[in-house]
Formats: structure tokens, sequence, C-alpha cells
């Protein structure tokens, strides 16, 4: 990877990030989940993914899925910054007058399907990679799924179909941020060993830090994919990365600040000053 | 042509129909040999079935999706509702062994809310065919619909000749009667029709309505048999609540019309598992069981009727 590119994904997670921070209150947002896939969303539309203005319709773009759903204002964020979606409109967010709520809908350019409810977009996504293959086209197409997603069954149920049927033009990310909703992964249903899991569930699997570009570009710019196996890649990423006072924190899953405190996390985006977070911690479910 | 070589027939003229079943094969058993990779059997798994087939509309394919109707519409429900439901896409959901034609199964198998669950789905449209002949001679234009659809996969050997005009939200008028009308759907059609002859053989005006599609449902002859017949008469192998009896109570209020309706329903009970004539028998749901009591409730109105 070049210097530049290096520079430039680091200068749009930053933006990225900033878009969620402003996400966060008004009504607020899932900024946990949202910050811990940004810098995976982000290097995905600029350095893997052939998605772009000019071929949102074209049977050959490339397919990302976003499974998770919660985490959509990193994906609004990114989808921004590379001017897919109008930046104007991420200040709708909430409002009755469009369609920026805390799910992906399709009403957004970019989004392929929508998602909020977990464990679905892997199995719609492995009907669009049966249909690439069946016409031999040589889209990649990406899913990426929370760590917590993975409690779904059927998850599990479309891991083994997707071997079976050997999509292996299927990637899927798991943003292994080690919390779901309220608590720790591993204090609830283990998941661990994940990575032996998969294998024995017939899938190539690969792990990276999912905040090191450098890494992820390791492993993304060498993917070997049709190779008859899916790509099973746990991302390992720290929940709120960014903001110290967010990061790793069970009781940060969703947030409505206030605008003082949004002010003062762009700030601890800058400086990593933690900042003094008043608004009471919310308990969504 | 049976239902298979129909859908083969499909596969072969329109690249959009792909064929695909949590794998249950009743009814497509030869398939897989003739339509290579458009054929998908995804394993007993009627969640990933029915996801993969979104994705394989958002493609632009057709996917007709078959699994048992229980599994199908229940354990799967969310994914009809929120994958296929919420994007509109032309998924084809085929679910066999409904109703009563899950026979000795037990009430595991016995998809008897499957018409009032599917129904709710917003853009789900619902077709119910009568016997074997009804659904092939409907079965292409409801496979080449842009609607999400679930079809009630029944093949039942024909007793009766039917129209071979389909049209969406259109029923099979056999007869409109003046004193008894028998609106009917599905696996119970046939004993409907030999009803509906023993009561002509008696002496009464009687009809009867082959529904064809449950949503949209024919409203017109809804209102015109509440309207203009003393006693209308819904028959069907689905629970009492949401199925043809609600349909035929909900376009009353919307119309505002009024009229005497004896349901023939499973009401709060699944029905006795055993061989299909035995369960018949068991229910009260032969001919002449069915003939009987819509005679006495039609004795009844007449003889209030005169007080």
């Amino acid at each position: 990877m070049t210097k530049e590119k290096h520079n430039e994904l680091k200068k749009v997670a930053y933006k990225v990030r900033q878009h969620i921070i402003h996400m966060s209150t008004d009504g607020g947002c899932f900024i946990g989940a949202s910050l811990s896939c940004v810098d995976i969303i982000v290097y995905l539309y600029l350095s893997f993914l052939n998605i772009n203005k000019n071929n949102l319709k074209s049977p050959d773009r490339d397919y990302l899925f976003l499974s998770k759903g919660h985490d959509v204002p990193a994906l609004y964020g990114t989808l921004a910054e590379i001017g897919l979606l109008q930046k104007s409109r991420l200040k709708n967010h909430l409002k009755t007058n469009d369609f920026i709520y805390w799910h992906p809908n399709t009403n957004i350019p970019g989004i392929e399907f929508h998602s909020g409810s977990l464990g679905h977009l892997l199995s719609v996504a492995m009907g669009v990679a049966y249909d690439c293959k069946l016409k031999k086209q040589k889209n990649k197409i990406v899913v990426i799924l929370g760590d917590g997603e993975l409690n779904e069954g059927s998850v599990w149920e479309a891991f083994l179909v997707a071997a079976s049927l050997k999509l292996d033009n299927l990637i899927v990310i798991v943003d292994r941020n080690k919390f779901q909703a309220n608590i720790e992964t591993e204090k609830l249903n283990k998941l661990e060993p994940l990575s032996d899991k998969l294998k024995s569930f017939g899938w190539s699997v690969r792990k990276i830090n999912g905040h090191i570009f450098t890494e992820i570009d390791g492993l993304f710019s060498q993917l070997s994919v049709h190779s008859g196996k899916p790509m099973f890649i746990i991302a390992d990423t720290i929940r709120g990365k960014g903001l110290p006072s967010i990061e790793e924190r069970a009781d940060r899953w969703f947030v409505n600040f206030t605008k003082e405190e949004v002010e003062s996390l762009l700030h601890e985006l800058k400086t990593r000053e933690m900042s003094k977070l008043t608004s009471e911690t919310l308990m969504v479910r | 042509m049976n239902y298979e070589e129909i859908l083969e027939k499909l596969v072969k003229n329109n690249e959009r129909i792909m064929v695909m079943t949590a794998e249950n094969r009743a009814a497509i058993r030869n398939l897989p040999g003739k339509i290579g990779g458009r054929f998908i059997d995804t394993g007993i798994t009627e969640m990933t079935l029915i996801g993969m087939a979104s994705g394989l509309a958002l493609r632009g394919r057709i996917p007709v999706a078959h699994a048992l109707a229980s599994f199908l519409t229940m354990r799967a429900f969310e994914f009809a509702r929120t994958d296929v439901g919420i994007a509109n896409l032309p998924v084809k959901l085929v679910g066999g062994f409904s109703g009563i034609l899950s026979d000795g199964n037990g009430p595991t198998h016995q998809a008897i809310e499957d018409v009032s669950i599917m129904r709710g789905i917003p853009n789900m449209k619902v077709f119910c065919p009568a016997d074997e002949d009804d659904m092939l001679i409907c079965l292409e234009k409801v496979l080449l619909s842009e609607s999400p659809y679930y079809i009630r996969y029944n093949n039942r050997k024909p007793e009766y000749k039917h129209n071979e005009n389909f049209e969406e939200g259109k029923a099979e008028i056999i007869e409109v009667g003046k004193d008894i009308n028998i609106l009917t759907y599905g696996a119970l059609f046939n004993e409907a029709y030999n009803a509906y002859k023993r009561l002509k053989d008696s002496g009464y005006n009687a009809g009867l309505i082959n529904m064809r599609t449950l949503k949209p449902a024919d409203e017109n002859i809804i209102i015109d048999s509440l309207t203009n017949c003393s006693l209308t008469v819904s028959i069907e192998d689905h629970f009492l609540k949401g199925g043809l009896y609600s349909i035929i109570a909900e376009t009353a209020l919307k119309h505002n019309v009024m009229g005497k309706v004896i349901p023939f329903a499973f009401d709060e009970k699944w029905f006795k598992p055993a061989l299909l004539n035995d369960v018949l028998e068991h229910e009260k749901l032969t001919p002449e069981a069915i003939s009987e009591r819509i005679i006495n409730e039609y004795l009844k109105i007449k003889k209030n009727n005169g007080k």
C-alpha cells in the first residue's frame, strides 16, 4: 500500500468517525458498533470493492451487505465520503423527511438490502453469490456480520449451506469487537474458538486486526477467492474505537448525547483526551 | 403436463426461473438432473432457503422455493416477512403438505394457520388451488407474477373439470345459489363439491365458489353471496381465525353488508392425525356430514324467519 493511500484511508476513516459522533445526538445511535467497523468499511470501499456512483445498477458490480445493521452510521458516513450519498442528508438522521434511521434501507443509494433483524443478510448474499457464479461473473460478495450476531441460528445454517454450495465468491467479515448489546460475547454464549468452528464448517479462515490498514490490505490485496471455499475473516476490533471514553464499555452500546458532549467527543477523537459524559447510559434491550 | 413438467418448461423458456427446495423433493423429484444449476437444494434449512431466494430475486431471478408448509411459513416466517415482504420480491413460496394434506403427521406438520399468517404480510399474495388440475391451470400465471406469492401446493385428484381461465383475485364460480352458497378453497374442494351436489339433489338452490386466490380475494362474490343468498358457508382446512371465514367477515365490514354465515374450519384445535379419509370422517368433513349440517342450519334460519 502506498503512503498516499494509507493517509487517504486514515483521513477518510477520521471523517467517518466524525459523522458517527454527529449522529449520536438528537435521538442517538449505536455508536460502539459503528466505531468498531469504520476502518474495515472505509478500506473496502476505497481499496477493495468495485462499487461506485456509475455502477450501482450494474450486474458486474461488487456487493456489500451490512448484516448487523445497527452500525449503519459507519456505512452512511463512508458512502457520504465517497460521494454516493449527499453529506447534507446525514443531518436528516431520524427525521421523517428522509430515510436515515437506525438501520440500513434501500432508499439510500449504495444500500443493497435492508437489515436490522440479525442473521438475515448472509443467506441473502448467498443468493446473490450463487447467481453471480451461475452466470460466471467475477464479482465479489462481501457480508459484514457482528460477533453478537453469531448467536443467531440462521447464521450457522447459512454457514453450512454456503460451504456445501462452494460459494467461493463470498467473503464474510466478522466485526469481532467482542461485545454484543449489553455484555461481552464470551460471558454469554462463547464463540471461541471461532476460527476452528468455521474451519470445521469448511470455510477458509483468516484473522486480522480490523483497525490497522496495512494489515487489512496485506490480507485483501492477496486474497485468493475462487478457491472452492467461502472466506471467513475475523477482524479483531475494539468497540467504540477512537473514543477512549466509549471504548470497550458494555454500557455504551446505544447512546444519545447532548450537543456539548458531541463537541467534547469530537475533541476527544482528535486528542484522545477523555470527555466527561454525563448522559445516562442506555440499555435498549 | 404435471407440476414438475410445467416447472421444467418454465425454467427452459425463462432464464429468470430458479427451482429451490429445503430438501422437500416430493413435487420435484425429477428436476435436479434436468435443470442443472437452476436447481438448488439448501438442505433442511427453511430460513436460508428464503434468504437465498431473496438474494436470487435481487439479481432478477424468480425463485420457486419448496418446503413443507408448516416450516416454510412458520419456522422461516420472519424471512418471508422481512426479506421477501419488505423488499416486495417476486419469490414464490410453495408449501407442501399443507392443511389436511399432512394427514398422519400430527400437529407439528399441520399448516392450518398458513393462509392467515402469509396474507398478513404486506405485498404477499396467496394462492390455494382446489386440486391438481386447478393448480396446474393457474400455475404459470402465478409463478410469472412480479409479486411474492405463497402457494398451497395441492395434488389431490380432481373430481370436477375446472374453468381454464384464471385471473388473480377472481374466484371460479361453479354456480351461484339462492338458498345456500358454499365458498371454499384448497384441499377440501372435493368434499365441498360433493356436498354441493347433495344439496342440489335434495332440492336446494345451492351454489359453489372456488376462491383460488385468498389474497387478493374476490370480494364481489362474497358481497354477492352475503347480499343475495340465505346462507353462506365457508369450508376450509384452516383455523377458524384468519382464513376464509375471517376474510368474509372483513369484507362484510368493509362494504357494510351482512348475511348469515356458517364456517367449517378448525376452531381452536388441531385435527386428529390419521389417513386422509379417516381425518375427513373424524372431523365431520365428508360430503355427507357437511351437507347434513348445512341443511340443519338452513332449516333453522327458515324456521326463525317464519316466526
